[in-house]
């Protein structure tokens, strides 16, 4: 309602301003003067209006910040989030100087050289020296700031040692999933056909695989059958609409095929070494946990579209995109809990938030990130569930289900079971 | 084709076009199908402004939602109605398609098609003396593709299943799968259909533009005596042919992925509960393809701004463009650069580092011509003879605006700074202080300016002080607070924040004032668009060269007649910018006068 109110009073100062114009417009009229003859008077007014715009302008600029710091980010919590302000605090003087500089001097000048009848503008077509040097030290400044910047760009995205712990982070519509290695201390190879509500990264392992043909195979026998059974009455495109899905299943079940001759291979090849046999003691979680102080890499993955794993208080980013890993590498260096002393807020959070637009419910992608004690990480990682672990999957389903998936999943388990021999 | 169709323009001298101008025009070939580059220019112009206005209800009703989540408005529910606001709360899958909406409308039809589309037709034969454009048929083609391409974007919004709502950089695989986003449906169909109708007619007038500068110039008129403007519009045109094509192939391969099934952007989806086919694609190559025209693109807007303000700072300070070679020489660095730089907006896509570094190091090699450009304009209004039109105050404005927006650019195009303001509100703050508001400044500026020499008659001033002054401190105070938004972490495209913790109090301060500087800044446009309309029919009658300008348009009668000029073409002696020249009696020398015995060329 409050928001009418105004509303209604801008309207009317329109109006307002609008009959005004008129008048004066119509006295200018009765005055012989004409639009393109601009009086004196208005060429000062506007000029003492860019002095006193200028002013309350950097006024404005230089007072929120002031006003509203408690907007700003706290402290960085990890290495690169320090290296990363110390040059935001660089740019900003650098910039600073610059920004006053520049607006005072277009303000000042364009308020003190209005129009007079008596004055005549210099005649300054051009100074070679003049622009030589505004061309020079720009120069010489701007290559300097920008070999710092990849300095530090490069210390950000240099590889991580050998060993480093990696986590996957999982981005689907609307939520995240992390994936913590096992007792191996290798994350397991992935592959998105094997997706299922019981294994909603699409874990490869050699039962994973098996399973998920059987029943790709039970559901593509009974929707021959139901299609056969159904030939007759069915309208034309929605036979179409189902030789087309038995289509799509058969290609699917082709292609897993594929990838057991693949991973058999692989396994045949690399021995205890080949990626498909990490997977089954990988631990997935909707919890996002980290060691503080220790330097953690990232693996971030998409199931549908690209998301963005966005860590302000880290200053982190990188995308999710769909069809390949991306890496980034962190050593978080606050814990939560002294986060919370330092921000004086008890309930303080670390926030992981997509950013990169992904759907309806993009504004609330979020996981909150827990970073704690090498100690307190140790303990809350080996009470996570392994991967392929039966009874374990049970407990996880439910948590995971995508909701379109969960009708048929679970018919898709059973007849796993029975048809083993089958293959 | 345009000769058969159209009395041989290209013919130019000692031609008295009498014949020309007598014959009378229908309605049809005079407003609507008409050759006339002046008339083209006018089309252009409004429907730009048409155009303007609903992107703008659009940021209004969307910022409106940002600042009070979850409050009804009557303003949102009267536009959008029961479907997309219910209790008038605008729905999360309609803020994300005006957001999606606002952003293709203002950056391409306002800013490209209005921008480049009025002031090239308008200026181009104007400043060259040139009796119109090289091929008049193909110059009324390109309008009618704008039309019919901002006809159909605009259609996108009453589908059934939505506009595009993927944000206007449509990346894949968002803007493939409308089991990801309705807005994926038929309304992401227009869009692309829309764009491929917008770069066809975006290309058939930029290749006019190209041909007509360089080859329909008047006599004396070498490139070193081109006003700074069609310097601009050139390069702008160039720019364009170049960059557009590739956006055009993005689109194409965009629609097959949609409609063909196949998989260039796509790989490895598992979306509704079902495991695509596709494999093997990239949504980085989209990425790539998309930047290659979309930074060029951010160019295309802001040249003519530069061209303009350029024009209109000289010749309202009294006084010559400082280092107009220098201006020259920086427009066609920064057109150079600017295919150089697109992957700096894909720091943290996943693109090689390497590539970052490398990208990171070309886009900041672009901030000095850009500087170069601020210091001469400051040093061409030191010691000048300031007339404050309206358009000058937007020249003066969109100097400061740019100064801001190009400093805020030295961060985001240092990719280790990137980092944390990618797809922030920093760079939203950012992008539209550097090319919204300032290339919006410069249109605004250059309408003022030619108002005259469109319909003959003049603007008000006074409304033009009341419109800019109001423009302005609600520009400022939208994108001020913005800035300082993104610095504390809030990502864009978000429809509200409640979620978090982090965005409440000040956070939410911030965002409230830049919605009420939204909405004042948006009356200010009643204003502007009442003293472009009224002035149209009822303005005071103009002069035929109400600046004191030195360019040829101003050399031309004011009615408005086939062939510009009722008898030979003007004849250049000079360059454009003989303002306050010691000697003179006047303070300005039109390029039509001769050199006086002993007088120097600049």
């Amino acid at each position: 309602m409050m928001t009418f109110l105004i509303l209604a009073v801008l309207v009317l100062g329109f109006l307002v301003v609008l009959r005004l114009s008129r008048v004066a417009e119509l006295a200018s009229e009765l005055r012989g003067l004409r639009e393109e003859n601009i009086p004196e008077r208005d060429n000062r007014i506007n000029g003492r209006l860019m002095w006193v715009f200028g002013v309350l302008y950097l006024a404005l600029f230089t007072w929120i910040p002031f006003h509203y710091s408690d907007v700003f980010l706290p402290p960085p919590a990890s290495t690169q989030g320090v290296w990363i302000d110390d040059m935001y605090i660089y740019n900003w003087i650098l910039l600073g100087v610059v920004f006053y500089g520049t607006n005072i001097a277009l303000f000042w000048f364009a308020g003190k050289y209005y129009h007079r009848a008596d004055r005549r503008a210099h005649w300054y077509p051009h100074n070679n020296t003049l622009e030589m040097l505004w061309t020079v030290v720009p120069s010489v400044v701007l290559v300097a700031t920008i070999i710092y910047g990849i300095i530090v760009w490069n210390r950000i995205t240099q590889a991580p040692a050998p060993g480093t712990m990696e986590v996957e982070i999982y981005g689907k519509q609307f939520d995240w999933t992390f994936r913590y290695p096992g007792k191996d201390g290798k994350l397991g190879a992935t592959d998105y056909r094997l997706i299922t509500a019981d294994n909603p990264l699409g874990i490869v392992t050699r039962k994973g695989i098996a399973d998920r043909l059987a029943g790709l195979k039970d559901e593509l026998a009974k929707a021959v059958a139901d299609r056969d059974a159904q030939s007759a009455v069915l309208p034309k495109d929605r036979l179409k609409e189902k030789d087309e899905d038995i289509a799509h299943m058969s290609r699917m079940v082709e292609r897993i095929m594929g990838l057991q001759t693949l991973i058999e291979q692989d396994i045949k090849d690399n021995g205890d070494n080949s990626s498909y046999l990490h997977g089954a003691d990988d631990k997935v979680t909707k919890e996002f946990h980290l060691p503080v102080n220790e330097d953690v890499e990232l693996l971030i993955r998409s199931q549908d579209v690209i998301h963005s794993v966005y860590l302000p208080h880290m200053r982190a980013q990188m995308n999710a995109v769909p069809g390949m890993t991306t890496r980034m590498h962190l050593k978080p260096t606050i814990t939560t809990d002294s986060m919370r002393l330092i921000t004086k807020n008890e309930q303080f959070d670390y926030i992981l938030m997509c950013n990169k637009v992904c759907g309806i419910s993009h504004y609330n992608m979020q996981s909150p990130l827990t970073v704690e004690t090498p100690g307190a990480f140790k303990v809350w990682s080996l009470m996570l569930p392994v991967f392929e672990k039966p009874a374990a999957a049970a407990t996880a389903a439910p948590a995971a289900a995508d909701s379109t998936k969960a009708v048929e999943a679970p018919a898709a388990q059973a007849a796993a079971g029975t048809n083993k021999q089958s293959n | 084709m345009s000769a058969a169709v159209h009395p041989p323009v290209a013919d130019n001298h000692g031609h008295a076009h009498a014949d020309l101008h007598q014959h009378k025009e229908s309605f049809i070939s005079k407003y609507v199908f008409s050759h006339d580059h002046k008339m083209i220019s006018k089309q252009f112009l409004i429907t730009a402004i048409v155009m303007a206005w609903v992107a703008m209800l659009m940021s209004i009703m969307f910022r409106l939602q940002i600042a009070y989540p979850g409050e009804s408005f009557a303003f949102t529910h009267f536009f959008l109605g029961d479907k997309w606001a219910p209790n008038g709360v605008i729905s999360p899958s309609m803020f994300l398609g005006l957001v999606t909406i606002h952003g293709t409308i203002m950056l391409f039809f306002v800013l490209t098609g209005g921008l480049s589309g009025t002031f090239a037709n308008l200026l181009i034969p104007f400043q060259i003396g040139a009796r119109d454009m090289a091929s008049g048929f193909i110059n009324m083609l390109s309008y009618w593709f704008f039309l019919a391409a901002s006809i159909m974007m605009l259609s996108s919004l009453f589908v059934e299943s939505g506009p595009a709502a993927g944000g206007w950089t449509v990346y894949p695989p968002l803007s493939v799968l409308p089991e990801a986003i309705p807005g994926s449906g038929m309304g992401m169909t227009l869009w692309l259909f829309s764009m491929v109708l917008f770069i066809a007619g975006s290309l058939m007038g930029s290749l006019n533009y190209i041909a007509t500068v360089l080859n329909l110039r008047t006599k004396g008129m070498k490139m070193t005596r081109l006003p700074l403007t069609v310097w601009a519009l050139l390069l702008t045109a160039i720019v364009g042919v170049l960059a557009f094509p590739v956006l055009v192939s993005a689109v194409v391969l965009l629609i097959m992925d949609r409609m063909l099934g196949t998989s260039f952007y796509l790989s490895d989806i598992y979306v509704a509960g079902e495991a695509l086919d596709n494999m093997g694609g990239s949504p980085i190559l989209y990425e790539h393809l998309f930047w290659f025209l979309g930074h060029p693109e951010v160019y295309i807007v802001i040249l003519p701004a530069f061209g303009i303000s350029s024009e209109v700072i000289s010749t309202m300070s009294r006084k010559p463009i400082f280092g107009y070679r220098a201006m020259i020489g920086s427009l066609m660095a920064i057109s150079f650069m600017s295919f150089l730089v697109w992957a700096h907006h894909m720091f943290i896509t996943g693109m090689n580092p390497f590539l970052g570094s490398v990208f990171a190091f070309t886009t900041m090699l672009i901030a000095i011509p850009s500087s170069i450009k601020v210091f001469n304009y400051i040093t061409t209004l030191w010691r000048g003879n300031i007339v404050f039109s309206p358009a000058m105050l937007f020249s003066i404005g969109m100097v400061s605006t740019f100064i801001v927006g190009g400093l805020t650019g030295i961060i985001v195009a240092n990719a280790a700074l990137d980092i944390q303001v990618h797809d922030t509100y920093f760079v939203v703050a950012h992008f539209h202080m550097v090319m919204g508001v300032s290339a919006i400044f410069a249109m605004m500026a250059g309408v003022y300016h030619w108002f005259p020499r469109m319909y003959g008659r003049m603007m008000s001033n006074k409304l033009g002080y009341v419109h800019f002054w109001g423009t302005l401190v609600a520009a400022y105070g939208v994108f001020i607070p913005m800035h300082y938004v993104g610095l504390g972490g809030g990502p864009r495209r978000y429809y509200e924040y409640t979620e978090f913790p982090m965005f409440q109090g000040h956070y939410m301060d911030l965002n409230v004032m830049i919605t009420i500087f939204a909405c004042f800044g948006g009356l200010m446009q009643i204003v502007f668009t009442y003293n472009f309309f009224h002035s149209i029919w009822r303005g005071q009658v103009a002069p035929q060269n109400p600046w004191h300008s030195n360019t040829l348009e101003w050399t031309a009668p004011v009615e408005r007649l086939h062939g510009n000029w009722p008898g030979p073409l003007p004849t250049v002696y000079r360059w454009p910018y003989d303002y306050s020249k010691p000697g003179k009696q006047e303070d300005y020398v039109p390029q039509t006068v001769p050199l006086e015995d002993g007088e120097e060329d600049h």
